[in-house]
């Protein structure tokens, strides 16, 4: 019964649109539901990367914390997005602390289940890397975009 | 469709004679910017602008530039310019208070094309003070909401207090008919808003593409990055709309200062769609 609320829940995400059903039905093996209070840590940075998170509803951010100062928000994700790609390089430890600001409901993906999967069958693991490989390259261009300071450069 | 909205006449008869305006008021929005409120000294003046169109703003003694209105354009002759201080000019603008006077010509240029579609939705993408010449549009959109399908803005600042109209874009907020999203390139502490820059807000806002019309004002290269997005999310070329910036001098196609290519900013643009200008956009020589 819960496979069945989660395949539903999978495959209603942009993340995983139009993925062939023999794929899902795989990936909803390593698929667990979470929920985050807010403030709640999701992964703090150094940790082992095992999981990604399908953001179902609410609101996270990502931070970068440095001793004696405040830490700060590098970006906020929402409902809608993935969190987490650590999980599929190596060593696999995370780099930045994630953080519920919002009550957060998501899918939580096991990394290590996953990569067996995509070692198996590797036609699964290129449509994985496809997926996050265009994650990858939009938040790459929006940290240019940032590094830029467009609004300050008076 | 390539034209952008017919600008209209310019309400000054001899268009290089600067009217006399009057402060009114002067609101300080941020650090570095302030929005003056201000009217024809002279009675009888009529003046009525179109959403994007913009005026030369002299200050008497130190120079002329251009802005854009930034007030209601259902309300004529007290209008408003939001402006930045970044040099001599606009830091003079800075000084001044109710009650001091200004050199207005204009209004000039083309506008929002506000009235293109029925029943289509709208996104309206603003970058720090290019939500300023947006602002007219959005009070034509909100006084005009059954026109239209699903409006949506989204507004990306630098930081948390960089970010303009921050009441009005409470109510704007708090309508059931507005999506509004608010996103800085920096958070600090205490903000709960959204953090990355704008363009993240492209591809999870509710819009439906295939039916959209885009405004799109800000930094060049945000604006770049920005039309990128919205076609990648299906928004057809010619119906994103940028507004663009060059260095002026007479403000009506006579003396080359503003040339863009074939066009000139300020007799052809500002506003213009990304079909007319999008060979155009990506050389660095022009
Ligand atoms: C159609 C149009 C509409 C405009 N609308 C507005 C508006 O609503 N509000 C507003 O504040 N400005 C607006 N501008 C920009 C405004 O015209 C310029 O900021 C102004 O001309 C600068 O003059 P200045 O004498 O203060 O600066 P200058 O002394 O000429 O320049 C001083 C320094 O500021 C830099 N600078 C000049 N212009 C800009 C700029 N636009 N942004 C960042 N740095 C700049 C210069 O590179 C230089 O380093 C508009 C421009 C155009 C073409
Ligand atoms: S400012 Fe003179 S031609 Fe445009």
């Amino acid at each position: 019964m819960e496979f069945e609320t989660l395949e539903k829940l999978l495959r209603e995400h942009p993340f995983f649109r139009d993925l062939k059903e023999e794929y899902l039905s795989l990936i909803v093996g390593c698929a667990r539901n979470v929920f985050y209070k807010p403030g709640e840590f999701i992964f703090r940075e150094g940790e082992q990367a095992n999981e990604f998170y399908i953001i179902r509803d609410g609101k996270i951010s990502l931070e970068v914390s440095a001793p004696g100062k405040k830490p700060i928000v590098i970006q906020t994700l929402e409902s809608g997005e993935v969190l987490g790609w650590s999980w599929i390089t190596p060593p696999y430890y995370w780099h930045f602390d994630a953080r519920a600001i919002e009550p957060t409901k998501a899918i939580a993906l096991d990394g290590r289940c996953l990569r067996n999967k995509c070692e198996e069958d590797h036609s699964l693991g290129y449509e994985l890397l496809k997926r996050f490989i265009t994650i990858v390259e939009q938040r790459l261009q929006a940290t240019r975009i940032q590094l830029l300071d467009l609004y300050g450069a008076g | 469709m390539e034209l952008v909205e017919k600008e209209l006449l310019t309400t000054i008869q001899n268009p290089m004679l600067p009217l006399t305006f009057q402060v009114r008021s002067r609101r300080q929005e941020t650090k570095d910017t302030f929005t003056l409120e201000i009217e024809p000294v002279e009675s009888g003046v009529e003046f009525k602008f179109l959403p994007g169109q913009f005026n030369m703003v002299y200050v008497f003694g130190v120079g002329e530039v251009p802005i854009s209105i930034s007030s209601d354009p259902n309300r004529w002759n007290r209008i408003a310019h939001t402006i930045r201080m970044v040099g001599v000019v606009t830091k003079a603008m800075g000084k001044l208070k109710k009650g001091d006077l200004l050199g207005i010509r204009g209004p000039f240029g083309s506008s929002w094309p506000i009235d293109r579609c029925s029943e289509c939705d709208i996104v309206i993408v603003a970058g720090g003070i290019g939500l300023a010449p947006l602002r007219p549009a959005i009070y034509h959109i909100l006084s005009n909401r059954e026109k239209y399908n699903r409006v949506v803005l989204l507004y990306g600042a630098r930081t948390p207090d960089d970010i303009l109209y921050k009441n009005e874009i409470e109510k704007w907020r708090s309508r059931f008919d507005f999506e509004v999203y608010v996103t800085v390139d920096r958070g600090t502490t205490g903000w709960k808003g959204n953090v990355g820059v704008v363009t993240t807000l492209i591809p999870r806002a509710p819009f439906n593409p295939e039916n959209t019309v885009a405004f799109v004002c800000g930094p060049e290269i945000m604006m770049r990055f920005t039309s990128l997005e919205l076609l990648k999310r299906g928004v057809k070329e010619h119906n994103i709309f940028l507004s663009m910036e060059r260095n002026m001098k007479c403000g009506i196609g006579l003396c080359g200062h503003c040339q863009f290519g074939p066009a000139f900013i300020c007799k052809d643009g500002p506003v213009f769609s990304y079909s007319q200008i999008k060979d155009l956009i990506f050389k660095r020589e022009i």
